[in-house]
């Protein structure tokens, strides 16, 4: 069966793309380089971030290109000043209420639409450990504007091998969909609060080793803020010790199993520092279990 | 799969309060295997509002119990119970008071009563509210008493005094709200009228004359007179409900759904509530017709959890038509077969976005869908399913019962037909009032009595916090679809909520601000964080302490409120700076001009 193909214009340019691509995908067939957070080839589309938004001639407000679907003689604008407007704004939002240092791709949009989080005034302090958690829904202390909210908070390390800092999390979603329907279907963490209090956690914050997680760590391979983080890595980087010039990445084969995942290993002075599988490989989509993941400790034995 | 439930076992109030839901657990629970997305999912929010209601709260191993038996993954039934406001994940007195502090309540005095009820009653015992829907009869509580048999109380003219009454579960009377209006009663009709458990008296006013009718007409007939009608939603959104209609009755897939919006948690609106109050069986008649017409044989009226008595009335309203087969299978000996049933909200604005109510319905988290695709083809666990608002159903019965063209006999020609307006703030009696289209702001308010005590208007709050303040000089705007829009207005949910010289605007558009902020549900960045930005920036400009000046502010509000508009997924972050953009443009504050 070959699809049906859609015509549309995208910056006055023609595009022709299956009938079931994306705005995004259409954007990408000509070239045009969309901005993504919360997108990633191998989940499914959340739209939440925002920042893909582009101009539909006709449509009442912005569109979502990474899930909305291309339609026969859409016109379509991607660098207009409404969508310049919104995606600095995105970038603003962002940048003033989380930590987004770890995300390289986020520092190179906000120079590229000019965005400036510092508008909003000086970061509000740290929250205590537990604080966000205890957040009921529809309350929260009246602001006096001085200071902008964060989700600023303590680092969530539970166990030996990996650890959560939320002050990173920008609610992608990337790990709830890993760890459920779109890899995992461990359904260990999930969004629970409302509003700016919303927050991936487990049932009642329950420590990690408490709750259902099995330890697979393909949250932290989707992860695009270092939110999630090899405890290894948090301890390099904590030293000033982390170096990517002094690191390299080989692939290898998991020698755990018959499956074959590919893992692609970080290493830095003779120490692997961060084990992933790439998302375009056939066998793995990016996924690996907890032994590939993390059962690395005999590289490093005596025997 | 590597499911891992809650192992800690329920207490005997728990497992009372799940198995009351569910039925008995069966001897052999099978174990947690996989995550169920089917229908017995849907059974997740009633059954925490049991464990609420019954037990006071909703503990750990009362939601453990709840996930097992349902099959949700606890973190994910987490989730869902840390999304709603009148869920407590926190063990609290088993009498506990819901003080309203929005803008009408606030208008009445609600700031002094919440500083009495923690004087008089202390800080454990309450909680502030977002608006309760008793506007007209502010400052309004709403009272739950955990038990066996729960007792649920909201009341307007509230005090410490009724407050503390209603903790100790002594009834505490409702007062009748006030209704007026000119031209034909039509929304109005019974209300006041009728006894609301009594189906006989129903009939005896003209009820179920729209169904027989409806039954004559023919599916086809009712979409045509719906559609002649130009009737469009009254929820806010104003869409053709004729065309709503047609697109369900012709969607191939099957089955198809009604659902009623009764999710009314606009702050100022409280119309639906009056209409379920005292016309149950109109609403249960109106979705009857909108099964028969869409090809529907099930409904669902998601009501609002913060209305025990519309709830309590609409149930036995329900009960009463199953029993004399207006109800259920072969409806009125034609064949024709629907089941309606209540589904109640858990305190969440955001559930009343049509497809946040589908999710809540459903067992998710109350977070909005992005559209297209659009409820008509995938709406209700993904089927075709015409969502309408209470008051527009209502407006259902006319139209079938008389036709068309007797329907358009008032109104303008754009919006015809009459309006329910839920009036509040200074005013002399504020209530409902249902006018014909094209009424004046200016004569409601004068129809309401006026503004009490000779004071002046400073503005009145038109459509809801998602619509517009107008200030005196705009008071000549005639409320229909078509006016309202030409002036940049909207009509929203009916609001018209009146303000007097006395009150100040800055604590008002704060608490708007702040409810946008609780109310968002976090999914999207632009409303997540854009709300709580623009809570800080009104703050700053009401205390005259503005980042840089006040000309950047307004420049900084004016981009978010943009983006907002834009970017959001939803109508609660498009239009949670309508109200604040159109108050500064009435109050300069700092001085800007």
């Amino acid at each position: 069966m070959t699809r049906r193909t859609v015509q549309l214009t995208i910056d006055g340019k023609q595009a022709s793309v299956p009938e079931d691509a994306t705005l995004l995908d259409a954007c990408t067939s000509l070239g045009i380089e969309t901005p993504t957070l919360c997108w990633a080839e191998n989940l499914t589309p959340v739209n939440v971030c925002r920042i893909c938004v582009v101009e539909v001639e006709g449509a009442r407000v912005l569109v979502p290109s990474c899930s909305r679907k291309v339609e026969a003689g859409m016109v379509v604008h991607t660098d207009s000043p409404r969508v310049r407007t919104s995606r600095k704004l995105v970038l603003e939002l962002l940048g003033s209420s989380v930590d987004m240092s770890l995300s390289p791709i986020f520092l190179e949009y906000s120079k590229r639409y000019g965005a400036d989080p510092a508008r909003f005034g000086p970061k509000a302090p740290k929250a205590k450990a537990g604080e966000r958690d205890a957040a009921v829904p529809g309350h929260h202390h009246a602001p006096d504007g001085t200071h902008a909210a964060t989700v600023a908070q303590p680092v969530k390390r539970d166990n030996d091998l990996f650890l959560r800092d939320y002050e990173k999390c920008m609610l992608c979603m990337k790990c709830v969909q890993a760890c459920g329907t779109d890899a995992q279907n461990t359904f260990a963490i999930a969004v629970s609060g409302r509003g700016f209090e919303a927050r991936i956690s487990t049932e009642h914050d329950t420590a990690l080793p408490d709750s259902a997680c099995v330890f697979c760590g393909n949250c932290i391979g989707v992860c695009p803020t270092g939110a999630l983080m090899f405890n290894v890595e948090h301890d390099l980087r904590a030293a000033k010790k982390w170096d990517e010039s002094k690191q390299t990445v080989t692939d290898t084969v998991c020698s755990y199993c018959g499956v074959g995942c590919t893992l692609s290993l970080r290493v830095q002075d003779n120490q692997i520092v961060r084990v992933t599988s790439p998302s375009d490989n056939s066998v793995t989509a990016g996924n690996l279990c907890v032994k590939g993941r993390f059962g690395w400790g005999f590289v490093k034995g005596d025997e | 799969m590597d499911l891992r439930a809650i192992e800690t076992p329920p207490g005997e109030d728990e497992r009372a309060a799940v198995d009351s839901v569910l039925g008995p657990a069966p001897a052999h629970e099978p174990p947690l295997s996989a995550r169920v997305t089917d229908e017995r999912r849907t059974q997740l929010l009633p059954t925490l509002l049991a464990l609420q209601a019954q037990v006071g709260w909703v503990s750990e191993r009362g939601l453990g119990y709840a996930c097992r038996r349902l099959g949700v993954p606890p973190a994910e039934g987490f989730g869902v119970a840390s999304f709603y406001g009148l869920l407590s994940l926190e063990q609290r007195p088993a009498a506990f008071a819901h003080v309203c502090d929005d803008l009408a309540c606030k208008a009445a005095g609600a700031e002094r009563l919440c500083a009495e009820v923690t004087t008089r009653l202390g800080e454990k015992s309450w909680a502030r509210s977002p608006c309760l829907g008793l506007c007209e009869q502010a400052p309004a509580a709403l009272v739950t008493v955990a038990g066996q048999r729960p007792l649920e109380q909201a009341f307007g003219h509230a005090t410490t005094d009724k407050i503390a009454a209603a903790l100790s579960a002594t009834p505490v009377a409702a007062q009748t709200p006030h209704f007026g209006g000119t031209g034909p009663r039509r929304l109005l009709a019974r209300v006041g009228v009728v006894d609301p458990s009594s189906l006989d008296d129903y009939r005896a006013h003209g009820g179920y004359a729209a169904l027989r009718e409806a039954l004559v007409r023919g599916t086809e007939g009712v979409l045509q007179e719906i559609t002649l009608a130009k009737l469009v939603g009254r929820g806010g959104a104003a869409f053709p409900t004729g065309r709503k209609w047609e697109a369900v009755a012709r969607a191939p897939a099957r089955p198809h759904y009604v659902v009623c919006n009764a999710d009314e948690s606009e702050p100022g609106t409280f119309k639906d509530r009056v209409l379920i109050e005292h016309d149950p069986f109109g609403l249960v008649e109106a979705m009857t017709i909108a099964g028969f017409a869409t090809g529907a044989e099930r409904g669902v009226i998601y009501l609002r959890g913060e209305y025990p008595l519309a709830f309590a009335r609409l149930s036995h309203a329900i009960a009463v038509a199953r029993k004399h087969g207006l109800l259920g299978a072969d409806i009125m000996g034609r064949g024709f077969t629907f089941e309606l049933e209540v589904r109640r909200g858990a305190g969440a604005y955001i559930c009343g976005e049509e497809t946040a109510l589908f999710n809540s319905i459903e067992g998710y988290r109350g977070e909005p869908r992005n559209k297209p695709p659009f409820p008509v083809h995938s709406g209700l666990f993904g089927k075709p399913t015409a969502i309408n608002n209470v008051e527009t159903l209502v407006a259902v019965l006319d139209i079938v019962r008389d036709g068309a063209a007797a329907y358009g006999s008032v109104g303008t020609s754009g919006s015809p037909g009459t309006k329910l307006f839920c009036v509040s703030g200074k005013v002399e009696k504020p209530g409902v009032y249902e006018l014909p289209f094209g009424a004046r702001v200016d004569e409601l308010i004068a129809l309401a009595g006026g503004v009490p005590g000779g004071k002046k208007l400073r503005a009145v709050l038109l459509g809801g916090a998602a619509g517009h303040f107008i200030g005196p000089e705009r008071l000549h705007v005639q409320l229909s679809f078509e006016h309202t829009r030409a002036a940049g207005l909207s009509l929203g949910s009916g609001v018209v909520m009146v303000f007097d010289e006395t009150d100040e605007l800055g604590p008002l558009l704060q608490r708007i601000a702040a409810f946008f902020r609780d109310e968002s549900c976090g999914q999207c960045v632009p409303c997540r964080v854009g709300t709580v930005r623009q809570e800080e920036l009104v703050a700053r400009l009401v205390a005259q302490r503005p980042l840089g000046s006040v000309q950047t502010e307004l420049t900084l509000l004016n981009e978010l409120a943009q983006s907002m508009r834009d970017a959001s997924i939803c109508g609660l972050g498009q239009t949670a700076s309508s109200a604040i953009e159109s108050a500064l443009a009435l109050t300069p504050f700092g001085g800007a001009s």
